[in-house]
């Protein structure tokens, strides 16, 4: 029997019409866990880099978590994994809600999608019933409002749907994938799902998921529920509020947004309001937060109440969680009702909150500029908040200039020319980040933002507090009840880092700390995404529940596989070199791994260098950021060298990197 | 003649549904599952849950219901609760294993299934694993006098002797009485 794993996946041919089950080699599992792991492989395996993302034979893999369905708290997320449109390179986006244990209920570890349909379809899984169905009546819906026809017309409330809007449908480059209070949103998961003529998922299961030790097991789940209390209870001192608990950062619940208001940045990622905040606004704001909010509410067993219903004025409820909050409102100038009121129509359409937001600020930018004029905005409004909603429908019907900001700032700005290139100023990897903009560089920062894989900040950091304590005692506080820590030096660090002097940044925490440093914490980010953890329990909170010391007890009892932390490190790592080779096969290179030009202000480029140099060879990478074969054969992944060599990546002079890599050329 | 009922102790056992912070997670359910696994835990399915939360988000329908008694017939009618302006779908709050639904019965053999409390456990698991507190139990000690049998049987002496007579009936107890 397989334990906390169904053992099978769903194999979809979207062009044939063809379903299968099949087995998975339990080997996997052991070598890549699930989740993110194993799509990483069947990525590998299967779509070498000649195939692009629109093509028929690029993979879209909804695949849960190792732990998924179990009872381990908070453990839901399923993880979309693909070529993306943007950024061409492998892109994984994680959903919480109810969707990954439902599929595990049903029977399968992962949904692997190929193919296209010439017809607007769903696919609706109810245990071993699986068919492909018309969803020609659903073009052009929203993707809430096209979950609960589903539901209806299914006689299925309790299923869950994974679904895309008009901008999935377009293939808009940000387009997500909604699925009840959550979303795959980043690397333009649902223009994929669009591409293939997938309108939905629908799963519903009734089947039961195994558990190797129960009792073993059952009494992890539960330290983890107590500890949740405990922590609940004891916010970290000395942290803004949303860094002191656990869960995503609360924005459904904090009505101060003093620091977001006031230290990110509004518009096109641009200007800073350093007296934005005051009673009047904050009055205002908490009116329109207490008026539209209807309840707060979790993903599937969590406690944590990240998300909330909220219902605009004369609009549909629909659900939010998190910073997309304020994206909407910040990037237009505008106030929380406007935010919250055009996040209804961005959830319906189904883009990344992210994106979306940047793309049309980026827009309006260029107007201003007169590198776009009247001709490509005919008919739109002239204040602020109706341009948005103006851009918005143009961008996810494809209309005019909508068009072209479809594909995104890098994208859209090669196309305009004329010096738009220099308003799309905020991308890693062709990929819009957050509006952070900062004055002194921050070591720690610039390797997460150089090589974060997930190419979003929230994604990489978490573990180690983000700036130094102002005294000894607090920091001595701090680490008194630090067990998470892989290693006690991390609590040595953090003590001695100061605010100013000889052992602050930027040349404290040291060039090989900050390797140590940022290691941990990427490795406990992608320990969840195998896992289907919610970083919010884990890689994303200071002192989370679940950690380095308890995760391979949860792996041994829950899923059978005999685990310790040497062995999962090295697990997490394997794949984590795994998800680098699919990038480095599409030409990703160190000229790539870089912030924002504008990121900091003063920047140290020296230091940069050193901190890259040394943190490629402490991943075992050579100075192209490419994985040596050495390093992959430690990994068990010689077939991952074998292939480097013969496309000429990697040469038998193994470091010296190959002429092709060096001047490899984008694709457009 | 009466008699005056003994007075009893007895224990009864109350879970307190506040629908108010339920969070919809169905902690509830999966635990609930996992714990009337066989082997314990070995397992867990929400469909095989005792407990259901009846949850549609976007009208903010959010109410935890217990496996109540099976029933063998569906009821004649059905209710429709609008509490607050919220209208809730059809037996929403019925506790009944019935015809008319799936809810509360095993997935696999359709038999009907009943909360028991969590039998052998301080408090049943399901409020436990509810860090929001909308779940939560209460066990108190009532007094309860045990007349209410007799009672009722007196009631039903006294109108069969209304009908029949007196001595009719003490006849007819005597009578009994001899056969055994």
């Amino acid at each position: 029997m397989r334990y906390a794993e169904t053992g099978f996946n769903l194999e979809v041919d979207l062009t044939r019409g063809n379903i299968e089950r099949v087995a998975t080699d339990p080997r996997d599992t052991e070598l890549y866990l699930g989740g993110l792991g194993t799509n990483a492989k069947i990525i590998w395996d299967r779509v070498p880099p000649e195939i692009e993302p629109f093509s028929p034979d690029n993979l879209l893999i909804f695949g849960t978590g190792l732990l998924c369905g179990t009872p381990a708290t908070g453990c839901n997320r399923t993880i979309v994994s693909t070529i993306s449109p943007q950024t061409r390179l492998m892109a994984f986006s994680m959903m919480g809600g109810f969707f990954a244990p439902e599929l595990k209920y049903a029977g399968y570890d992962k949904v692997i999608l190929r193919g296209k349909s010439t017809e607007l379809v769903y696919l609706w899984i109810k245990n071993d019933k699986v068919e492909i169905r018309d969803a020609s009546h659903l073009k052009g819906k929203g993707a809430v409002e096209t979950a609960e026809l589903i539901r209806k017309e299914l006689n299925e409330p309790k299923a869950q749907v994974a679904s895309i809007g008009m901008a999935g449908e377009n293939r808009v480059y940000f387009a997500s994938i909604e699925q009840g209070r959550s979303s795959a949103s980043r690397g333009g998961m649902g223009a994929v799902m669009g591409d293939k003529g997938l309108k939905a998922i629908v799963v519903r299961g009734t089947k039961d998921v195994n558990i190797a030790r129960p009792p073993e097991f059952l009494e992890l789940c539960k330290e983890v529920l107590e500890y949740i209390k405990i922590r609940n209870d004891n916010p970290v001192p000395g942290v803004m509020p949303i860094l002191a608990g656990l869960g995503s950062p609360q924005e459904m619940k904090v009505h101060d947004e003093k620091w977001h208001t006031e230290n990110f940045m509004w518009g096109n990622s641009r200007t800073r309001r350093k007296d934005f905040w005051n009673e009047e606004i904050a009055a205002e704001w908490m009116k329109t937060m207490d008026s539209m909010r209807k309840r707060l509410i979790s993903c599937y067993n969590c406690p944590m109440t990240c998300g909330a219903t909220i219902q605009p004025p004369g609009l549909p409820t629909y659900m939010m969680k998190c910073f997309s909050k304020l994206t909407y409102t910040m990037a237009a100038y505008s106030d929380l009702e406007f935010g919250l009121g055009i996040a209804q129509s961005a959830t319906e359409y189904g883009v990344d909150g992210f994106s979306a937001p940047q793309v049309m600020a980026f827009a309006l930018e260029l107007y201003e500029a007169g590198i776009l004029t009247d001709k490509d905005f005919p008919g739109m409004p002239s204040d602020n908040n109706g341009r948005f909603y103006w851009l918005l429908d143009k961008i996810v019907r494809r209309e005019g200039i909508g068009d072209v900001l479809a594909n995104g700032t890098y994208w859209a700005a090669q196309e305009i020319g004329n010096g738009a290139e220099a308003y799309a100023h905020n991308n890693i990897k062709k990929h819009e980040q957050l509006p952070l903009k900062l004055s002194m560089l921050n070591p720690i920062y610039f390797l997460m933002y150089c090589t974060g894989e997930k190419i979003n900040i929230t994604q990489i950091e978490g573990q180690f507090p983000q700036a130094p304590f102002p005294t000894r005692e607090e920091r001595e506080e701090f680490v008194k009840d630090w067990f998470q820590v892989p290693d006690e030096k991390f609590k040595q660090i953090f003590l001695d880092w100061e605010l100013r002097g000889e052992k602050s940044l930027p040349l404290y925490p040291t060039v090989q700390m900050c390797c140590d440093i940022v290691d941990w914490q990427e490795m406990m980010h992608y320990i969840d995404d195998a896992l289907g953890m919610c970083a919010g329990l884990s890689s994303f909170p200071l002192k989370p529940p679940y950690h380095i010391h308890n995760y391979p007890k949860f792996i041994s009892s829950g899923a059978g596989i005999d685990m310790d932390e040497a062995k999962l490190t090295q697990a997490a790592k394997r794949y984590r070199t795994l998800v680098r080779a699919n990038n480095i096969r599409r030409g990703m290179r160190r000229k790539d791994e870089k912030p924002p030009e504008n990121h900091w202000k003063k920047r140290f480029p020296e230091l940069e260098k050193e901190l890259l140099d040394t943190y490629y060879k402490f991943k075992g990478w050579n100075d192209q950021g490419i994985p040596t074969k050495e390093s992959l054969h430690e990994l068990g992944l010689d077939y991952v060298s074998k292939d480097f060599l013969e496309r000429g990546i990697l040469t038998d002079s193994e470091d010296v990197p190959s002429k092709g890599a060096a001047t490899e050329k984008e694709k457009k | 003649m009466a008699v005056k009922g003994e007075k009893k102790k007895k224990t009864v056992k109350t879970i307190k549904i506040d629908v108010d912070k339920c969070n919809g997670c169905r902690a509830c359910e999966m635990i609930c599952s996992a714990f009337h696994a066989a082997p314990k835990y070995s397992s867990n399915n929400p469909a095989r849950s005792r407990i259901r939360v009846i949850r549609e988000p976007l009208r903010d329908v959010y109410v935890p219901v217990y496996a109540g008694e099976y029933t063998q017939a569906e009821c004649a009618g059905r209710d429709k609760y609008t509490i607050d302006g919220k209208e809730y779908d059809e037996c929403a709050f019925c506790r009944a294993s019935c015809p008319s639904r799936d809810e509360f019965k095993e997935p696999d053999s359709g038999l009907p299934i009943k909360c028991d409390m969590c039998e052998g456990e301080e408090e049943p698991l399901c409020v436990k694993w509810c860090l929001v507190d909308a779940l939560s139990y209460e066990a108190r000690e009532e007094e309860v006098e045990e007349t209410v049998e007799q009672e009722v049987l007196e009631t039903g002496l006294e109108s069969l002797a209304n009908k029949y007579g007196m001595q009719k009936i003490m006849d007819t107890v005597a009578r009994m009485s001899q056969k055994d």
